[in-house]
């Protein structure tokens, strides 16, 4: 089986994906640079899936849509990459299919986006719809931050950071759960434990393992389902009123996971991958 | 051996490196990117931008 890897920068998570595929006899690596490529909506590599491990969400998720269109199988799909790297369209998905997930609001101006922060209650988090590794998260206490991180994001940014998301805050005790989906199974789970209200690793956060209860799990793969399946790393709150999921990742790292939970994460994904069961039922 | 674009030290390389890879420099901290592997050229690795992640 020919296996093209979609990637441009090479991270630890990468490297360890691109050893289990090489340890692989019945497996030849196609390595596919996304900055050297370039797509005339017709013609695709020779390949027979695709694993798509792109540091950008944007380049990800328009090289899967070509690809799929131009019919090649692709991990993940480009809806999963679409519903997941815009927090928007994933709130959407998970409120679609009953996911629960903390109270949230979007709103277009400065003045709708008080107006449904006041409503919802201080404090609020306000996220940029695209982004990752807890960058440009705001935690608004109070009606002047407010005002101030508005306008700011008004002004000071793209067009992008004028489309406002905005979630209620959850008392989460320090740390948050990472849930790892790949297929139909829930493999393995790290809480994410941080003095800082952000949690994620990427922020300093310290992973250590979390048992995968039936709660977890099951959670868990409702929120994949619900973004469209596949490989996902999927964000869990613990809040007073049960488990929220917060977000859903499809590009998932997970190098720090190994250790702590004792699953070969990167293993499971290729064997995911190659699987015939998994490409007759696409 | 390839030498940092900055400090011009000599970094580790992996013993499987890949085109892409990203390593950081031991002396000056620099984050670095593996440009070729014939020989091995090393370049300064991109600024984040706003769509990186997961």
């Amino acid at each position: 089986m020919r296996v093209g890897f979609l990637h441009s920068l090479i991270r630890k998570d990468e490297k360890l994906l691109i050893a289990e595929l090489r340890g692989r006899s019945d497996v030849e690596l196609v390595f596919l640079d996304d900055r050297k490529l370039a797509f005339d909506f017709r013609t695709v590599p020779d390949v027979d899936v695709v694993l798509e491990r792109c540091i950008n969400h944007s380049r990800a998720m328009h090289a899967l849509r070509l690809f799929e269109g131009a019919g090649l199988d692709c991990v993940n799909r480009y809806e999963v990459s679409r519903r997941c790297g815009d927090k928007i369209l994933t709130a959407a998905s998970l409120r679609e299919c009953g996911v629960p997930q903390p109270e949230a609001r979007v709103a277009f101006t400065e003045a709708s986006a008080l107006e449904a922060i006041e409503e919802l209650g201080y404090p609020v988090v306000l996220k940029p719809a695209v982004g990752s590794w807890g960058r440009l998260l705001s935690r608004i206490n109070d009606r002047h931050a407010a005002e101030t991180v508005l306008e700011h994001k008004a002004i000071l940014g793209s067009y992008h950071h004028s489309i406002f998301f905005v979630q209620k805050y959850v008392e989460k005790g320090g740390r948050d759960i990472r849930a790892f989906v790949v297929g139909g199974d829930c493999v393995a789970a790290i809480y994410r434990s941080s003095e800082h209200w952000i949690t994620n690793t990427a922020r300093g956060g310290t992973a250590s393992n979390c048992p995968v209860t039936s709660e977890i799990g099951e959670l868990s793969l409702r929120a994949a389902e619900a973004v469209g399946g596949g490989v996902v790393a999927v964000d869990l709150f613990e809040s007073d009123g049960g488990l929220l999921v917060n977000e859903v990742n499809y590009t998932m790292e997970f190098r720090n996971s190994i250790e702590a939970t004792g699953v070969n994460i990167p293993e499971r994904i290729v064997s995911y991958t190659v699987s015939p069961e998994r490409a007759a039922n696409r | 051996m390839p030498e940092c674009p900055v400090c011009a030290a000599e970094p580790t390389i992996s013993d499987d490196p890949v085109e892409g890879e990203l390593l950081e420099c031991e002396d000056c901290g620099v984050e670095l990117e593996i440009l070729a592997l014939d020989p091995i050229t090393l370049g300064e690795a991109p600024d984040a931008e706003e769509d990186w992640g997961e």
